[in-house]
């Protein structure tokens, strides 16, 4: 236990910051601690966490992709289209969506790979065109969800919201077996040291086009969801989602410079961000003042989080880093 | 050592001619001296937030605080002129970019002090500077004027040329100078490519990254300033659309995102193509979903374009 503790150190600080800020969170709001409440904390922290995924496979090969946003906003006006009607219908656009997301990504790993061009650069790029796209599907924001697919899961299972659920179910039945599979191995490899990853024999640029792909799925989950929650579709939800999701990893301990990380880390900063937002609503600071806490807060989590120099055994140390 | 003009740099001006020469077979109105010189005062607002961006660019590093450093320096110089008194009407330009290089301080002071990355301590300094204006605001579109002063810096002309890029010119000139003949120059740019052999050979890294991030911060500021003389009045949220054009224009004039290599040059160009670009696609009156389409794609084919260029050479 303690070993494990050890080596997932930056994950259970964050899962500990995590539980002190929703009891906080629980203890403050009006209704308690009831299903209701923690439903609606849970879809949202759901959908910035899925947005915190796709920033975590661009971020762990030491790359970052700006069109997380964009991503999610043409996957989120193309489910606007696509999710009503009969349920054949609806079962090939959620096919259709996820699709989209990963060509995305695809997209942006082509690019990066064969093109030879910084990953910051690449997605600046690609993610005006995913916007260019989504306005184009939706100028205003409009369409519809089917409400009882929506419902079934954004609600509750037994009194545990859905939105819990599925994050369980991401990290039990997608990160810990995927981690031990050799993409997933390879994707910390690149991340640590592309010249080793290569001198190992590892197919780089087939690990570091896999995972954009995987971001830019993952970016597609996340515009999924988000349209669930919604229930419509709007292009003008890029830029946030983006600035947070990049906010989020770091926060979960995910290190900018790559192959340090996880997945759960990830999904733990996203939610952290989300509860700190939602303390706020109920924490009786002037509602003018809340957005200037917010980024004080923000800062500090990241000061402290972020802040290896207080680690480093000598001052060249931190150089390294 | 680093040639200012480089094959890299001169790209977006070929771009710029190309763009005036194909525009012009549709839009004959683009080759007349009103339109260019409009295009020349538009393009310095972006052209001194680029200045700003490679100097930090080329240090290695990146300034996500320029949209809300941009528009607290508006919200805080058409303030002081709003109060009506004559030395606080002054001291608005000077106050703006004090605020600029204090805002760029504290930037530097976590990513070299506290060695936490640029991109999210000058995205969580970003979020902070928004908090201040929602609460120093009210969240309303802030009261206060443009001074005469700053109206001309935006909006006057100097022998038929806009002041607002005779001011951008100054400044670049001001800062190339900065870049290749002192020694800061030097070291933001050996620190750009090896921030430790910087440090072994006994350059105090902290102080220069300070300088380049006040500076930057600087020019952002006279942006902001630049912008509400423009539009006479500050605006909740009007730096917002600046950021990513202003990281586009520095890299597509050749300046490398992993820092060290580029120089200003190439940036001026950048920005000219940007704006050119923005212009024609509004004269052109597509929607906004192919105006983004169109940017993105043409971002993303110089930058091709450029790589493609070093693979048939190396």
């Amino acid at each position: 236990m303690l070993d494990y503790i050890r080596s997932n150190r930056r994950e259970v600080i964050a899962a500990i910051v995590l539980l002190v800020l929703l009891s906080l969170y629980l203890g403050t709001h009006p209704r308690g601690a009831s299903t209701y409440v923690l439903t609606i904390w849970a879809n949202q922290c759901l959908i910035l966490g899925l947005a915190a995924i796709a920033q975590f496979f661009a971020v762990v090969v030491r790359g970052i992709d700006l069109s997380v946003g964009a991503v999610m906003a043409l996957t989120n006006t193309l489910a606007s289209h696509l999710l009503d009607g009969s349920a054949i219908g609806i079962g090939f656009g959620i096919v259709a969506v996820l699709a989209a997301g990963a060509a995305c990504g695809l997209v942006n790993g082509l690019v990066v790979v064969y093109g030879r061009i910084q990953p910051i650069v690449v997605t600046l790029a690609t993610a005006s065109i995913f916007i260019g796209v989504a306005l184009m599907l939706r100028p205003t924001p409009g369409g519809a969800i089917n409400y009882d697919l929506a419902d079934a899961v954004t609600l509750d299972v037994f009194g545990v919201p859905t939105a819990l659920v599925l994050s369980g179910l991401l990290i039990f039945a997608f990160w810990i077996p995927f981690r031990r599979t050799g993409l997933g191995l390879g994707l910390y490899a690149l991340g640590s040291s592309e010249q080793a990853a290569f001198q190992s024999g590892m197919d780089t640029r087939l690990i570091r086009i896999a995972a954009f792909t995987l971001a830019g799925l993952f970016g597609g989950v996340a515009g999924l969801y988000y349209s669930f929650v919604t229930t419509t579709g709007d292009a003008g939800i890029a830029a946030n989602f983006t600035l947070n999701s990049i906010a989020a990893v770091v926060l979960g301990g995910v290190l900018l410079r790559g192959g340090v990380g996880s997945l759960v880390g990830a999904m733990a900063g996203a939610f952290i961000l989300k509860t700190i937002a939602s303390l706020m609503f109920f924490s009786g600071i002037p509602s003018l003042a809340q957005p200037l806490f917010e980024g004080l807060i923000l800062a500090a989590a990241i000061a402290v989080g972020g802040a290896d120099v207080l680690r480093a055994r000598n001052r060249l140390e931190v150089f390294g880093r | 050592m680093n040639r200012a003009i480089t094959p890299d740099s001169l790209m977006p001006y070929i771009g710029t001619a190309l763009l005036i020469i194909a525009g012009s077979f549709f839009f004959p109105q683009i080759l007349t001296f009103d339109y260019l010189t409009q295009q020349l005062q538009i393009a310095a607002f972006l052209g001194l937030l680029a200045t700003g961006a490679t100097i930090v660019i080329l240090l290695g590093h990146i300034d996500l605080s320029v949209p809300w450093v941009l528009t607290g320096a508006a919200i805080l110089s058409t303030a002081l002129v709003g109060s009506g008194d004559p030395l606080l009407t002054a001291l608005a330009v000077p106050a703006a970019l004090a605020f600029g290089a204090l805002i760029g301080i504290v930037n530097g002071i976590g990513v070299a002090v506290l060695r936490i990355p640029s991109m999210v301590w000058t995205l969580a300094i970003n979020s902070i500077l928004l908090g201040l204006a929602v609460l120093n605001t009210g969240g309303f579109n802030p009261k206060g004027e443009a001074s005469p002063l700053m109206v001309s810096m935006a909006s006057g002309r100097v022998l038929g040329l806009p002041m607002s890029f005779l001011i951008w010119m100054a400044v670049c000139a001001v800062i190339t100078l900065f870049l290749t003949r002192t020694p800061f120059g030097r070291y933001l740019r050996s620190i750009g490519y090896n921030e430790k052999a910087t440090f072994l050979s006994g350059v105090s890294t902290p102080s220069v990254v300070f300088a380049a991030f006040a500076l930057a911060g600087m020019c952002s500021a006279m942006g902001g300033v630049l912008l509400a003389g423009y539009a006479n009045q500050a605006y909740q949220s009007m730096g917002d659309p600046f950021l990513l054009p202003t990281i586009a224009a520095v890299v597509i004039g050749g300046t490398s995102i992993l820092g060290g290599r580029g120089g200003l040059f190439g940036t001026v160009g950048g920005a000219l193509f940007i704006t050119l670009l923005t212009s024609i696609l509004s004269v052109m009156q597509i929607g906004d979903a192919w105006k983004s389409i169109v940017f993105g794609v043409i971002i993303l084919a110089m930058l091709l374009f450029q790589t493609m260029r070093k693979g048939a050479h190396a």
